[in-house]
């Protein structure tokens, strides 16, 4: 979450609350939206590696709030991580173990293996799209994100076809 | 217990053309329920195409039996078909095969007003099918002058005409863009939800999540059969769901 808070402040300073509230704007039902905890903990650790500065504002009735600002260490970091390319989603390797290993085990059977996972990813593909169904037609940043979700399980699913074909199970 | 509406018996096909024989289907048994809606995957070669056709009566099955509807079907000639496909089955193939002469509007009409209704039930339920598929526009063009993906809204609408006690699909959204292939989705999950039966082939994953029940091939034989289970997550619907779901 380090860097999406980095990219926020880029745009204005802010406290930890309205950092909450434009991660919850921007990406919708779609992203897990981080408590409020998790924001300031991450912030303090950014303030120590001096990627943002906090300052105290005066609050009439309350507690002063701390505004966070980007330095230039961290406008740095920031256009260093959006400039360098991504890497790809990893495979599901974990299945991939299952499936190889099973025979070793004697407790599993290939088959029925492949078939659990395989309507196990139907069930997630029905979720995905329950999701989609009951997310803001006009937050397209959510929408693209289940949308990009549902691509790769159909290409999970694509592969757990070729494992059963070609391991011959 | 009510009948089903396909039930098929130790089917086989074994294609013999020119030298070696070719086993396609080996041996598959199938029942479905009325109002089930059933996803069969599976490679490529697999069988899913050659065994639904002959759900359909367009290939002939060198053994076993199909029962549609509590009728024998198997043993009907090429016209016993013809008039049990006009009154029951709906059918939508992998190759879109439309009626090049006809327009969009008239192409999707016609299994109605063969099946016997009034050419303005006829109107009315080709102007919803077409509406539904985002299709509306055009209705009086040939199918010649349509898309891949559009030519084959239009064979589900065609499919869907009749209301058939049975539709048959073979990958219905195969020429489509995920946008296309989210109206094919929405009107199948309509006519799911009003008890359409649905038997149907598809590598989509998109559209085999909205089936009951997945069944899959491999080397013509049925490898697993079962529902789609339910997830144990609370449906809470909130935060973090793409990224909880895809992990
Ligand atoms: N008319 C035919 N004559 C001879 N062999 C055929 C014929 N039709 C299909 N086959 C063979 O039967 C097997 C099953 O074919 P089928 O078309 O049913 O597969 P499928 O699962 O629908 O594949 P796909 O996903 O590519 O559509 C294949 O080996 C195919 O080559
Ligand atoms: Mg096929």
């Amino acid at each position: 979450m380090r860097l999406p808070l980095l990219a926020l402040l880029a745009k204005e300073p802010a406290h930890g609350y309205e950092l909450k509230q434009a991660l919850e704007v921007t990406f919708g039902s779609a992203y897990p939206s981080p408590n409020i905890g998790q924001i300031y903990v991450t912030l303090g650790r950014l303030e120590k590696d001096g990627f943002v500065r906090a300052v105290d504002v005066e609050q009439s009735n309350r507690p002063n709030k701390k505004v966070y600002y980007l330095t230039a260490a961290g406008r740095e970091a920031l256009e260093t991580w959006v400039d360098e390319p991504t890497e790809g989603p990893r495979v599901r390797d974990e299945f991939f173990m299952k499936l190889v290993l099973a025979p070793l085990t004697g407790i599993a059977d290939r088959m029925a293996l492949v078939n659990r996972q395989r309507r196990h990813y139907l069930s997630l593909m029905r979720d995905l799209d329950a999701l989609a169904e009951r997310t803001d037609p006009e937050n397209r940043v959510a929408l693209l994100l289940i949308e990009g979700a549902m691509l790769h399980l159909q290409a999970d699913l694509d592969w757990l076809q070729r494992c059963q074909e070609d391991l011959a199970l | 217990m009510d009948t089903p509406v396909v039930k098929a018996t130790n089917l086989v096909k074994i294609y013999q053309t020119g030298g070696l024989p070719v086993p396609a289907v080996r041996g598959i048994d199938l029942t479905v329920r009325a109002g089930e809606f059933v996803a069969i995957m599976g490679p490529s070669g697999s069988g899913k195409s050659t065994f639904i056709h002959m759900l359909g009566g367009l290939e002939t099955r060198t053994s076993g039996e199909i029962w549609l509807d509590g009728k024998r079907a198997d043993t009907l000639s090429e016209s016993g078909w013809a008039v049990l496909r006009r009154q029951k089955v709906g059918f939508v193939f992998q190759f879109f095969n439309l009626v090049a002469n006809m327009t969009v509007a008239d192409n999707v009409e016609l299994p109605a007003l063969l099946g016997g209704v009034s050419p303005r039930q006829a109107r009315e339920r080709r102007e919803y099918l077409l509406g539904e598929l985002g299709l509306t526009e055009r209705a009086a063009a040939a199918p010649a002058q349509l898309s891949g993906g559009e030519q084959q809204r239009v064979a589900l609408a065609r499919a869907l005409a009749n209301h058939p006690r049975l539709l048959l699909a073979d990958e219905p959204t195969g020429n489509l863009d995920s946008r296309n292939t989210r109206d094919v989705l929405k009107l199948l999950g309509q006519v799911h939800r009003q008890g359409q039966t649905i038997v149907l082939v598809t590598h989509d994953a998109r559209v085999a999540s909205m089936a009951d029940r997945v069944v899959s091939l491999l080397d013509g034989q049925i490898v697993d059969d079962g529902a789609i289970p339910r997830t144990r997550r609370r449906p809470s619907g909130t935060a973090g769901d793409v990224v909880e779901l895809h992990g």
